[in-house]
């Protein structure tokens, strides 16, 4: 197999990598980076525990090759909290017992954040349209939907929602 | 802070309060390590290489191939573990299959090696020659006369069944039939009742397969040290037990295995039985020498993990003219799979809820689990109780129907009071059935809406509207299906009267972490976050049975509660000697020893915890309790008080029926449910709506198609899950009937959201349309059909005695 040299910029660090080209970039975020707060739940972009954000935009990363990353800026849940403080939408996740098992959260926080980027005000509707892709087996999303909602009222100033927030929300 | 500056310290409760779950930051932040994300210095990755036949005898194995692969470091088949044992409740089902595949999960070689990928190509270098044998596909094939044997007795050289000593496993002395367990239980005289009923209706019921869908798939590190010693990395939900037979199948001693969960993402019963896949890794480990871990995929998980167990049942239900409730006969059949696993002994589960949902003087049950060439069948949330509800439910709605009697009316005339003594001997002790009946109705106006979508049934337009409703009994207060039912509890506090709360009960996500430090919190005076929670080594933690039976809020509850008391007393005791006072007018609040009456705060707690650890004769403040819950183990003709407790719910499901299209969207679920009492409100509503859900992909989307063995739909694109856009409004309300031996009067609930919806669906369906349909799911297709009257009415007379 191929290898690739590229440069991925996740949460706000940079990362040279020689990556086989049919790695994904779940694969190399996971795996080669130790990572694992980015989630493998179907492998096939069906369950989206595997959200992560590419220049603000919401990915599968299990369906997304690394090798075509090259220079892009990816944010996964983990640079959404400073140490021992959680953003807005985790802390709305967390306030809301949106979190059962935890295991789709990952993906549900990132979807979220991808979500308030493009509507900052989202209707009850476009909240629960935005969540179909990812699954959720333990909450019902009842608590999920609500989360979204508490995480619209309390962005701190909205249009830096796609980037690492490290405002104290708690 | 000094007491001085102390004001004085009202009593305050957290009971019933919405207490935030311990461990959401932590998930929140994506910091939670599960077994998939768990890395061992120096492990091994395996893969298991299943049948690609259902049914078939393995002429040869050839991994020669397989083992000289570069980065494979074992490759295993049954030929190399001579000595492995038969797991599964009946003991027929070795971990790898060396003669014969029974069906397409089948277990045939395992490979260990440097990496994932490494281990994938290795499976394909395996070769397998099958000699192919008949597929017994369906449970009612399975048990007709001369089928073929799914687990025949081996022949000696001569070529006549072997004859092995009594009480060898089926999985090598085989069966004589394809019968895996038979479950029969009576009460009353059916004849007799029969008889004095006004009212007869007979009808047959199909379930189907559905699977758990853990969004953590299944996953074991196995790991043995220097002694030999074994050291499991699991998510399983049962750490004790699976600790026992483990060594049982090694042959060591229990006291040489030791179980560590990493965090569970997700269990719903998938987790609550050991499979080969275990087993197999463990053998993988001892042959390398190294940690070996083994994750699913999500198509293996879909492939090779339990399932729901399907049912095809049929029920008689008799009543009188004045709605009181006569009889029910009913006979089952269950399709085991190949297998067994705890999916054989849902009968359990299923005879209560028809011998004693509602009262009736006489009830004969009857089930025949039976084995296939399908994917074998574990638990699932509400263990057979969907199955049962499903059934009953529906024959509620007719019999009413029948006698012209209001449904809702019906039901409150037969249902259940505190103080009753069912047939199986259940006791009902604490019961709000009646008030959940009528609160779920009335929340939802049921009356009104049920006789205005009759009356709307020929309105013109496609869509009809229709409400329908369904009860359900489960047991709430812990099962005995084992000779214990109880959880130990170890509880000490520190110098900064910090509390280390060691419980044997597992955290899977439902939130027993929170509750139970909530419960202990609740006796100490103390906040949530005083509480670490130590709950996931068999080496550390004191013995639970596991998480099931909805069991952990009430068996480790009260676990938890005995060994806070015995602390709190301890604590209080200590503080009046040392400030003269009468240790019976203390309390705990506020992280204060107050004196009870008037608040008044007599020393910080932190402060005394200190003086007690630094003192002459030093003493710490350790405490242990062990629950053992006042309930017994049923006898053989299944009678027995089996909970400590029984939980009730009543759910009323309001749909759209496209009659067009059969497209039956939930619009709306009114849950009651008694719970004994609201311990943590926002935890407690999770459950409950999380578990609505499930009910609701259980009723109308969730299909696992299984066809001759072979599962078409293993991935989420098919196997259609309830996603956010499709779930219905929920109004959820409790009834708190305070039980007397639960936990600050709860009982547990967990599988009990879950277990009605199916059943109301369905006469919510009926409600709209007048078409009633016996058999799940209520996807489009089924729907279109039955308004047609096109589906076949599921038909089962077999059951009926020569």
């Amino acid at each position: 197999m191929k290898n690739r040299e590229i440069t991925l910029h996740i949460n706000g660090e940079e990362y040279r990598l020689n990556v086989a080209v049919n790695r994904t970039l779940l694969d190399v975020l996971r795996d080669e980076l130790g990572m694992t707060e980015t989630k493998y739940g179907c492998g096939t972009g069906e369950c989206g525990a595997c959200t992560v954000l590419v220049e603000g935009k919401e990915v599968n990363s299990c369906l997304t090759l690394a090798a075509t990353m090259d220079g892009k800026r990816i944010t996964t849940v983990a640079g959404r909290a400073d140490f021992g403080r959680l953003d807005h939408i985790q802390q709305a996740f967390v306030d809301e017992a949106a979190i059962q098992c935890g295991y789709c959260t990952p993906g549900m926080v990132m979807k979220t954040a991808s979500l308030l980027a493009k509507n900052p005000d989202p209707s009850e509707a476009e909240i629960r349209h935005a969540l179909e892709g990812n699954i959720c087996r333990c909450t019902g999303y009842e608590k999920i939907v609500k989360a979204v909602k508490k995480a619209a009222a309390t962005m701190p100033g909205r249009a830096a929602a796609v980037e690492p927030c490290k405002e104290v929300v708690q | 802070m000094n007491v001085a500056e102390k004001p004085v310290i009202a009593a305050a409760s957290l009971i019933g309060q919405r207490i935030q779950k311990k461990d959401a930051p932590e998930k929140a932040a994506g910091k939670t390590r599960y077994i998939q994300d768990m890395v061992v210095p120096g492990m091994l990755h395996a893969k298991i290489l299943r049948s690609s036949r259902v049914h078939a005898k393995i002429k040869s194995i050839d991994t020669s191939a397989a083992k000289a692969l570069p980065g494979v470091h074992v490759v295993l088949t049954a030929a190399d573990v001579p000595d492995q044992q038969p797991i599964g409740v009946a003991r027929d089902h070795l971990p790898l299959k060396g003669e014969r595949v029974r069906s397409l999960r089948d277990e045939i070689a395992a490979v260990a090696a440097d990496s994932d990928e490494i281990a994938e190509a290795a499976l394909k270098l395996i070769r397998v020659e099958y000699e192919d044998l008949p597929v017994i596909a369906s449970p009612e094939d399975a048990i007709k006369p001369g089928a073929p044997l799914i687990h025949p007795t081996p022949l000696d050289a001569h070529g006549r069944p072997q004859s092995l000593p009594p009480k060898t496993p089926i999985a090598f002395a085989g069966k004589p039939d394809n019968i895996a367990m038979r479950f029969d239980y009576t009460h009353g005289d059916i004849a007799q009742a029969e008889a004095e009923s006004d009212v007869v209706v007979e009808d047959s019921f199909q379930l189907h397969y559905v699977t758990h869908c853990c969004m953590g798939v299944s996953g074991v590190i196995a790991e043995f040290d220097a002694s030999g010693n074994l050291l499991m990395y699991s998510n399983t939900q049962v750490p004790f037990l699976h600790k026992r037979e483990f060594a049982e199948y090694l042959n060591i001693d229990p006291s040489r295995v030791r179980i560590i969960q990493p965090p569970i993402g997700g269990g719903f019963g998938s987790k609550l039985d050991i499979y080969p896949f275990e087993v197999i890794c463990i053998f993988l480990a001892r042959a390398a020498k190294r940690p070996v871990k083994m994750v699913f995929t999500r198509e293996e998980e879909f492939l090779a993990s339990p399932t729901r167990q399907p049912v095809l049942l049929t029920l008689r239900s008799g009543c009188r003219k004045d709605g009181t409730l006569t009889f029910r006969q009913v006979h089952t059949l269950h399709d085991n799979g190949a297998y067994t696993s705890w999916g054989a002994t849902t009968p359990f589960v299923m005879m209560q809820t028809f011998s004693s949902l509602y009262r009736v003087p006489a009830c004969d049950y009857h089930t025949t689990v039976v084995y296939t060439n399908n994917p074998y069948a574990g638990s699932f949330r509400g263990y057979g109780n969907l199955q049962a509800t499903f059934a009953i439910e529906q024959h509620m709605d007719m019999l009413a129907e029948k006698i012209g009697m209001d449904p809702l009316d019906f039901r409150l005339k037969n249902a259940q009071d505190a103080g009753e003594v069912t047939g199986q001997g259940m006791t009902f002790k604490s019961c709000g059935f009646k008030e959940c009946i009528t609160t779920a109705a009335e929340r939802s106006d049921y009356r009104k809406k049920h006789a205005d979508n009759i009356a709307n049934r020929n309105a013109r337009g496609p869509v009809k509207r229709g409400i329908g409703i369904a009860s359900m009994l489960h047991v709430g207060g812990g099962a005995k299906i084992y000779p214990s039912d109880g959880c130990g509890t170890i509880l000490k506090l520190d110098d900064f009267a910090n509390v280390t709360l060691i419980t044997g009960a597992s955290e899977i996500g439902q939130g027993s972490e929170t509750v139970l430090s909530q419960l202990v919190c609740e006796e100490l005076g103390l906040p949530i976050s005083a509480v670490t929670v130590v709950n996931n080594d068999t080496a550390i933690t004191p013995w639970d049975v596991g998480v099931h039976a909805s069991r952990t809020t009430f068996i480790a509850g009260n676990s938890a509660i005995g060994a806070a008391r015995k602390a709190k007393a301890k604590i209080l005791a200590a503080a009046a000697k040392k400030h003269d006072c009468d240790e019976a007018a203390l309390d705990l609040r506020g992280g204060f020893v107050v004196v009870a009456e008037t608040g008044e705060p007599v020393v910080e707690l932190a402060r005394l915890m200190r003086n007690l650890h630094f003192s002459d004769k030093a003493e710490l403040v350790m405490t242990t309790f062990y629950y053992e819950p006042p309930s017994v183990h049923q006898d053989k003709a299944f009678k027995g008080d089996v909970s400590a407790a029984y939980a009730w719910a009543a759910q009323v499901v309001e749909v759209e029926v496209d009659t067009e299209t059969g497209i039956v969207k939930m619009t709306k679920v009114t849950g009651t449910h008694d719970v004994g009492r609201v311990l943590n409100r926002l935890g407690l509503e999770g459950q409950i709506e999380g578990g609505v859900v499930m009910g609701q992909g259980y009723a109308l989307t969730e299909n696992l198609i299984v066809e001759n063995g072979v599962t078409r739909n293993p991935n989420f694109r098919d196997y259609k899950l309830v996603t956010a856009p499709e779930i219905p409004e929920m109004d959820i309300t409790f009834v708190e009937s305070m039980d007397g031996e639960g936990p600050q009067g709860a009982k547990g609930v967990g599988e009990a959201p879950a277990i009605c919806i199916a059943a109301a669906a369905a006469n919510a369906i009926h409600n709209a349309t007048g078409v009633r349909i016996f058999g799940l799911p209520f996807t489009p297709e089924a729907v279109y059909r039955a308004l047609r009257g096109k589906s076949d009415k599921p038909h089962w007379p077999a059951w009926k005695p020569e």
